[in-house]
């Protein structure tokens, strides 16, 4: 029982993930599905952060102190760059959500399948 | 010089984007970017000699700085057979985007089109030189998230690309995500990130439920970005909206690097002693690549509109080179590597020449190639042979890919996916004999518009059609280069 409640960061980053991950395929609102999308890479980001914790370490600055126990680093430097992907993944998502609600006047999927059903029609019927 | 190749490789094209989006001229972009590709394609080119004259592997350190430690980008025999195929398409294909993208592009937008068109390249590529798994992860998201941005500029033409762009945006991002989850697993694993030393100390641990789990993680992530049945949801839409020069460059190559990235990591890092790998992936890569080649085939005969009904034959040849990994032998990994190759080819052809049609016409369905055939000979002859390689059909690559997978399925005893894949192979007749009965066979409606080409359109679709014929009478160098890239996966083994 101790060692589940000891690794409590992963249950945390399970909850968070298929919150989140559920969000993004049960919602039919772009806007929400983005926040989902976010929520699920957080959780990632948590997952990563809290791997890099050492016991009774410390922030990883060096002191010049050879008994110092650091945290590992490099899993923060990872997210980190992870965020930026993120960050740019989330802006290029609502730059789309920004031109859809533009041409189609909706954000909501299946509002989105019929248009795009009619406008399937309607090509067809120009076609012909 | 020759030196920092593998570092030029990936630089050229990510340094010369933001450039190119600072040139306002059209033509001046567009030459600009074919340039950079066309250096890229040299380099690419002079990296797969340096490796298969020396037999040995190219490691170049970034910084100095060596592995483990420090980031490396290593050519190997896959990667230097994968990366021509990448700079090559990409040359061909920005040949063809001067008249396709003036054809579907906003004037203002091409200086920006093809900034994040060289990223997408150039993010292939660094997923294909890394060593370093979570290197491997940035360039995926370079190359997808300007990947969304080409995909959502077929907005100007028909509104659907744009939800299409975003689905696409949604299950890629998925699927990197869950790459990532994987790749954390590994790293608490193993504490280290490069390929080489991750498939080193992942043989010294114990094959745990984490170990697998890293395993499901990184090969589901991955299933996802190459559109693997039942995960391909994403890709019809996202290619038949796409713009005719983003839809051909990237069902081209795409997806083939992230079978790439799939093979070097299941490969590469688990190996093939993996228990998950030897009793798990297989079987998976088996089932679901079969029944691929048939949902895709038989989806592609009743679709109407040329690209989407080419989109769905892709699905169909993912499944073929899911098949050849799933075998699990040298052999069955060599075939899905000509697949790949040959599939490179054949499709840029194809969606090339469907790109003329529809710089014209807005859509390619079936209805307005009736009667193509006599108005734009060389386009449809293009698309002609195209459907003939994707079919198999002997002179031409596809043949050999056929040949070969087959082949390594027979030595494996597997006669009855034998049989199957021979038989969707030859279910691909039906598509393209629809469009052989349209373009020839019916004449030109009353009222339609007429079609026109001039040599500069047809002749990118050309290049690799000629090329897919090469490569289908003249295979030993590729069959020998492929032999030798799945012998980097199996070489304890074979």
């Amino acid at each position: 029982m101790t060692s589940l409640l000891a690794q409590w960061n992963y249950f945390l980053v399970i909850i968070l993930m298929m919150l989140g991950f559920y969000a993004v395929i049960a919602r039919g609102n772009m806007v929400k599905k983005m926040i989902g999308l976010n929520i699920f890479q957080t959780s990632v980001f948590m997952l990563y952060i809290s791997m890099g914790k050492v016991s009774n370490g410390t922030a990883p600055i060096l002191t010049g102190d050879s008994s110092t126990v650091y945290s590992n680093p490099l899993p923060h430097v990872l997210i980190l760059t992870a965020i930026v992907v993120g960050v740019a993944t989330t802006a290029v998502g609502y730059a789309l959500i920004i031109r859809i609600q533009e041409s189609f006047n909706t954000i909501e999927d299946d509002e989105i399948i019929e248009l795009m059903d009619d406008d399937e029609a309607a090509s067809e019927g120009r076609a012909s | 010089m020759m030196h920092h190749l593998p570092i030029l490789q990936v630089i050229v094209p990510l340094l010369a984007a933001p450039l190119i989006a600072l040139l306002r001229g059209r033509e001046i972009a567009w030459l600009a970017t074919f340039i950079v590709t066309g250096v890229t394609f040299v380099i690419s080119l002079l990296l797969y000699y340096q490796v298969s004259e020396s037999g040995a592997r190219l490691v170049y350190d970034l910084g100095g700085w060596a592995a483990p430690l420090g980031i490396v980008y290593v050519i190997d025999a896959a990667s230097a057979l994968v990366l021509p195929i990448v700079t090559g398409i990409g040359f061909v294909v920005t040949l063809a985007a001067r008249h396709l993208v003036t054809a579907e592009i906003d004037q203002r937008d091409h200086a920006l089109f093809f900034t994040a068109w060289l990223l997408t390249i150039a993010g292939m590529l660094g997923q294909v030189t890394t060593g370093d798994a979570f290197n491997i992860f940035v360039f995926l998201e370079i190359s997808s998230l300007s990947a969304y941005a080409l995909v959502a500029m077929g907005a100007g033409r028909d509104r659907r690309a744009l939800p299409a762009a975003f689905n696409y945006l949604i299950l890629g991002t998925v699927g990197a995500t869950f790459y990532v989850i994987g790749l954390g697993l590994l790293y608490m694993l193993t504490g280290t990130l490069n390929l080489d030393d991750l498939a080193v100390r992942l043989a010294d641990i114990e094959q745990t439920r984490a170990a697998y789990m890293a395993m499901a993680f990184i090969a589901l992530g991955l299933f996802l970005k190459m559109a693997l049945f039942p995960l391909h949801f994403w890709l019809v839409p996202a290619y038949s909206f796409a713009p005719s020069a983003v839809a051909a460059l990237m069902a081209a190559t795409a997806t083939k690097v992230s079978v790439y990235v799939l093979v070097r990591l299941m490969f590469g890092v688990f190996g093939i002693g993996f228990v998950g790998i030897s009793e798990g992936l297989g079987t998976v890569l088996l089932t679901l690549g079969i029944i691929g080649a048939f949902v895709g085939t038989l989806a592609a005969i009743i679709e109407t509109d040329l690209k989407k009904l080419f989109a769905q034959s892709s699905i169909a040849q993912l499944g073929y080179m899911a098949i050849g990994i799933g075998i699990m032998t040298p052999a069955g990994l060599a075939a899905a590597f000509i697949h790949l190759f040959n599939h490179a080819l054949m499709k840029g052809a194809l969606f090339l020449a469907i790109g003329v049609i529809g710089a014209q016409t807005g859509r390619a369905t079936m209805r307005t190639i009736e009667g193509a055939g006599r108005q734009i000979p060389m386009t449809m002859t293009a698309i002609l042979f195209g459907g003939l390689a994707l079919i198999g059909v002997p002179l031409t690559a596809g043949f050999i890919s056929k040949l070969y997978l087959i082949r390594a399925l027979l030595e494996s005893d597997f006669w009855v996916l034998a049989g199957l894949t021979f038989v969707s192979s030859a279910l691909a007749l039906a598509y393209v004999w629809k469009i052989v009965e349209a373009a020839w066979l019916k004449p030109r409606p009353e009222g339609a518009p007429d079609l026109y080409e001039t040599p500069m359109m047809w002749l990118p679709a050309w290049l690799l059609v000629i090329a897919t014929i090469g490569f289908g009478i003249f295979a030993s160098p590729l069959i020998n280069g492929a032999v030798q890239a799945a012998a980097v996966f199996f070489g304890g083994q074979s």
